[in-house]
């Protein structure tokens, strides 16, 4: 964050309309620390700048926006990346929230709700709009899970998520309560609201959410490795 | 691959196709074909290629030109005639040298052309100068041959000299095999092969376009060959073959002296495979690459002309309404929905099939009913899915009210809606942030929509449960129970 508390932002993104349209939107509220429109001079920039969050387009030309989150993060594991789409397909969202991605939004999302999923995602919790709660709830949907595959674990590796065993078989479960969480998100509230269904607290609802966030990036669910392997390009 | 901004729609498709104008070939490739070529106050014909040729006065003097008018054949004037001989389009059987010659020395076409067969059948070259002639001879409406622009054509000659040694080989085999009637009959046939290929690659436009779409799939064997004499032609080849072979064969059983050259034959052949095997090969690849370039440009063409249908006309409209706030609205969100629907679930764009089968079909159609209708963004979830039946297709119906319900009072710009299959029962949320109101004191009309709602939901044994304070937008709870025999599908544990 800069003095003035606002956070540092670094737009990747291959249309110049859309970029000028996100800055026009973030306005002063941010502070756009940098542009990029392909993958190389993304990891480039970001590197040399480490801003605090990056709005990552996950279609990008020259190896899509998994690419920039496997040149970055290796080195800076601090920087947070929120992608955004046109395609709210699982096979975007996942692939992406798995290679590090702290939370996904698609670019129809207005400019409030836009700066506020920033705010979050620069806080250090994961943004999970309503689209991606139910991809997960459809990925968890057997509650018998399968066991832990080493064969899954080795190729490709999540990364940004803390550096827990892969065996936990926790990992391939929702308790109840992430469920009941995650439902609510998926049928349009917000944290607050959620919280306040709940009769729990906004916190609480945030470490569930990442708590969620990180059984997403690790386990290895089969429906969750076939929707990150399965890259459609469109 | 990702259409870019600022791009070139279709790099390859004629530029009139991109601007919206399309280009005819691809669509009625026959129609454009004639209009082009057929002359005034000439008679048309429908079939094409035409086996009834002959139907056209072959020795007509409308449509010769003044100086073939009635002439006949002197040695004197022959070359003069050759000089000035173009190929006839529109009598054509294959490349319109026949017609050409016809024209040129006032000799009856149809003689012409069974003379051609016949003399190709008996002694092969023929065939060689029929192809060279089509190279050589131009086009009616044309200035330039084919030759012209085949000797630029780097590409198109490395690969007929690729085809010598295959000539090289058939006359090595047949000169072992004592055949010597297929020798001479097979290298015209072989170097008239080679020219079609330089014929094919160099044509003019128009006739490339109807070599492609007209004598190519005569040809091709894969082809859905409806036309009868498709089939005559093809089994009258492979009887020739057949034929040709079983020759052959008694030939080499009764001299057993062929067997031992044939070995030598067979180190020669593999010498030449060797040698030339990885170049055919990369000629082989260079053929396939440029087909599928092809078909790319083809399917350029189709997303321009889908470009154009939707999102062009769609702007149009845009432009023509731009007064009128709600819709454009209406109709980009309208536009949005259906190219997503091309782009990411493959859905024929104006295809929404209106009878769903499954849960998630209905839950898209309704969405993309209530967005173009009300110009409102539906928000849609879904976990699992299973076949529409009676009750499923009353919860669709009740949803539909409530989300109606939503877009016109509550003011949101967003409805939510939330479907989740469980092992017995199909869970539906329908949400919305907007004004909201006391359900204790509800306005006879909206108690209206709450009761239909409710009764289509009863009729099946579904519950409805609505959740709404003023200023805090409204949720109506659906639950449907499901039928006992279809719990195949996905479902949660509910927790």
């Amino acid at each position: 964050m800069t003095e003035s508390g606002r956070p540092r932002i670094f737009l990747v993104e291959d249309h110049a309309v859309f970029r000028a349209g996100v800055r026009a939107e973030l306005g002063n509220a941010v502070d756009v620390v940098g542009e990029a429109d392909e993958v190389a001079a993304a990891v480039e920039l970001i590197n040399e700048r480490i801003p605090d969050v990056v709005l990552l387009d996950v279609h990008l030309p020259g190896g899509g926006g998994q690419a920039v989150l496997h040149g970055v993060l290796p080195h800076h594991p601090e920087v947070q990346f929120l992608a955004l789409s046109v395609s709210d397909a699982p096979e975007d969202v996942i692939a992406v929230i798995r290679a590090g991605a702290r939370g996904y939004i698609t670019k129809t999302i207005s400019g409030g709700e836009l700066l506020q999923a920033v705010y979050r995602v620069a806080a250090g919790d994961a943004v999970f709009s309503p689209r991606l709660a139910g991809f997960v709830l459809d990925a968890f949907a057997h509650s018998t899970a399968i066991g832990p595959d080493p064969i899954a674990e080795g190729g490709g590796g999540p990364v940004g998520a803390g550096g827990s065993a892969g065996l936990d078989p926790e990992l391939d479960q929702l308790s109840p309560r992430e469920r009941e969480v995650l439902r609510l998100i998926a049928r349009g509230y917000t944290y607050k609201e959620v919280a306040r269904d709940l009769s729990i607290s906004a916190k609480t609802v945030e470490s569930h959410v990442s708590s969620v966030l990180r059984k997403l990036q690790l386990s290895t669910r089969h429906q969750l490795t076939r929707w990150a392997t399965d890259r459609r390009l469109v | 691959m990702r259409p870019q901004e600022g791009a070139p729609i279709a790099p390859g498709v004629p530029i009139e196709a991109a601007q919206g104008t399309r280009w005819p070939s691809y669509r009625h490739p026959r129609s454009w074909h004639y209009s082009h070529w057929d002359q005034p106050g000439q008679p048309s014909t429908t079939q094409f290629p035409s086996l009834s040729t002959t139907q056209f006065p072959s020795s007509s003097t409308a449509q010769s030109p003044p100086w073939a008018n009635g002439r006949r054949f002197h040695g004197r004037r022959m070359h003069h005639h050759l000089r000035g001989m173009h190929r006839t389009s529109e009598t054509r059987v294959l490349a319109g040298v026949c017609g050409g010659m016809s024209k040129a020395t006032g000799i009856d076409v149809t003689l012409l052309r069974i003379g051609f067969v016949l003399a190709g059948l008996a002694m092969g070259f023929p065939v060689l100068v029929y192809a060279v002639a089509w190279m050589v001879v131009p086009m009616d409406q044309e200035t330039t041959n084919i030759f012209s622009r085949a000797i630029n054509d780097r590409r198109g000659i490395r690969l007929v000299v690729a085809l010598i040694p295959v000539v090289v080989i058939t006359q090595i085999f047949v000169s072992v095999l004592h055949i010597g009637f297929i020798g001479f009959f097979g290298w015209p046939v072989l170097l008239a092969v080679g020219l079609t290929i330089l014929i094919w690659r160099n044509a003019s436009e128009p006739e490339r376009v109807w070599i492609d779409h007209d004598l190519v799939p005569m040809l091709s064997m894969g082809s859905e060959g409806s036309g009868r004499w498709k089939l005559i032609l093809r089994v009258s080849a492979g009887a020739l073959l057949a034929a040709g072979g079983g020759v052959v064969l008694i030939m080499g059983h009764t001299s057993t002296a062929a067997l031992r050259p044939l070995a030598g034959v067979v180190l020669v052949i593999g010498a030449i495979v060797v040698i030339f095997g990885p170049w055919w090969l990369s000629l082989v690849r260079d053929l396939m690459s440029e087909r599928q370039a092809r078909a790319l440009a083809e399917e350029r063409t189709q997303m321009a002309a889908h470009v154009h249908d939707s999102v062009l006309q769609t702007l149009a409209l845009i432009q023509r309404s731009a007064d009128d706030p709600q819709n454009v609205v209406r109709l980009a969100r309208a536009q949005e929905r259906e190219l997503r629907g091309w782009l990411f679930e493959g859905r024929p764009p104006g295809t929404f099939s209106e009878d769903a089968v499954m849960l998630g079909e209905g839950v898209g159609l309704l969405q993309h009913k209530i967005e173009a209708d009300h110009g409102i963004t539906v928000q849609v979830v879904l976990v699992g899915d299973c076949p529409l039946t009676d009750a499923l297709r009353a919860l669709l119906d009740a949803a539909r009210e409530a989300t109606v319900n939503a877009a016109k009072w509550s003011g949101a710009p967003q409805v939510s809606l939330y479907a989740e299959v469980e092992a017995h029962a199909v869970m539906l949320y329908v949400r919305d942030r907007g004004v909201g109101f006391d359900p204790d004191a509800v306005p006879a009309d909206r108690q209206g929509i709450a009761q239909s709602i409710r009764a289509r939901m009863a009729r099946y044994g579904g519950k409805v449960v609505i959740r709404s304070s003023p200023g805090d937008g409204t949720e109506v709870e659906m639950s449907m129970p499901r039928s006992t025999n279809s719990s195949t599908t996905t479902s949660t544990i509910s927790s």
